[in-house]
């Protein structure tokens, strides 16, 4: 299988918002790492899962089934995931997957968490 | 005389970029062989995994290619160039001239039990690259969702794989999925498709794994409208007509 080509770390800014850095490729290899991030973003109180992708080098459609299945697991637990840091190429390719429907996409981090109310 | 300044060069596309379709509103079939039963495309808007009504699977079919010398990238191209002589008897795959590549739509015949065409839909081609290729599905498909094929060495031999996360697209389809009847159709479907694809590379017998991921149990009400544009619906609606126009074209 091949190696991963991503890296991810967790910061939380707030009690109530989580946020993934994203850096590298998101392909179907970086399922561990990006669910093991979500782990450790979640807690009781988080709200929203914020997904910044400023340091996001390629992502294919195994990447955006990743992104699909991670939402739904964000979803059940009641919270909401927001996205950031896109670039105009991939913000069209999550307007192509309809995911922008479900996913709320914002331009900086400060926007994200402002509308987390955090 | 005075040397008109030199423009900026442009920026250079990244090559993955290409990789992509652009987002479209609506689909449109463009080069499509007049044998194909083309309903339920034109017009028809893209549903994803989050537009369909039922529970969400990821359904992954693989097949081992033991003893087949070619890279991932060879094998994907075979696979793309004949992409619906794989299908099993009956389905018909009716693509652009350009064939796969993203932002083409193909439109899909699907046959039911005794080869009977059951189904008129179609895909729009998300992503291809060298070693992988992604479908969505328009309004009335069976699914919403992905489809993604692709190639990978591991442990020395290619493996070929197809992977669906999908939802069922209105409730009829989905009571087909509880009853177990849209699954199994499904499942013999990429069964046969992957056991084809591998005899073409020589590999008698070959045995297709099969993995069922439940992602999410729950189904969406919101989405129950779906059932309008139902495709099988429409098909069995619309066959009477579309079969009368070709009798008369060829008359």
């Amino acid at each position: 299988m091949s190696q991963a080509k991503v890296t991810v770390s967790v910061r939380k800014p707030n009690p109530q918002a989580g946020i993934i850095d994203i850096q590298g490729e998101v392909t179907a290899t970086a399922e561990t790492a990006l669910m093991e991030a979500y782990a450790q973003a979640s807690n009781g109180n988080t709200r929203a899962i914020v997904l910044n992708f400023s340091g996001l080098e390629y992502m294919n459609s195994s990447g955006i089934g990743l992104v699909v299945t991670l939402l739904i697991r964000v979803n059940r637990q009641k919270q909401r995931l927001l996205a950031c840091g896109l670039s105009d190429h991939y913000k069209q390719i999550f307007e192509l997957t309809r995911l922008n429907e479900a996913i709320g996409i914002y331009n900086t981090e400060a926007e994200a968490l402002a509308a987390v109310g955090g | 005389m005075t040397t008109p300044p030199t423009p900026p060069p442009e920026p250079e596309e990244e090559p993955h970029f290409a990789s992509w379709a652009l987002p479209v509103s609506k689909l449109k079939t463009e080069d499509i062989s007049s044998d194909a039963i083309n309903l339920n495309v034109n017009g028809r808007r893209l549903t994803g995994p989050i537009q369909g009504f039922g529970q969400m699977w990821q359904k992954t079919y693989k097949v081992r290619l033991p003893g087949v010398s070619l890279t991932p990238h060879e094998i994907v191209d075979v696979w793309k160039k004949n992409f619906g002589s794989f299908w099993p008897k009956g389905n018909r795959f009716y693509g652009s001239v350009i064939g796969i590549a993203p932002g083409e739509v193909a439109v899909l015949n699907l046959a039911g039990p005794g080869g009977v065409p059951l189904v008129s839909t179609g895909v729009l081609v998300i992503y291809a690259d060298d070693i992988s290729f992604s479908f969505m599905t328009p309004e009335g498909h069976t699914f919403a969702g992905m489809i993604t094929f692709g190639v990978a060495e591991e442990e020395g031999a290619p493996i070929a794989q197809v992977q669906l996360l999908v939802r069922a697209m209105d409730p009829i389809y989905e009571l087909g999925c509880r009853v177990g009847v849209v699954h199994k159709m499904e499942d013999v479907h990429w069964h046969a498709t992957l056991t084809n694809l591998a005899a073409h590379f020589g590999v008698r017998d070959a045995k297709v794994e099969q993995k069922n991921t439940l992602v999410d149990p729950r189904v969406q009400w919101g989405e129950a409208k779906n059932v309008w544009h139902n495709a099988a619906i429409r098909t069995g609606l619309y066959m009477p007509v579309t079969l009368m126009k070709k009798v008369f074209k060829r008359g």
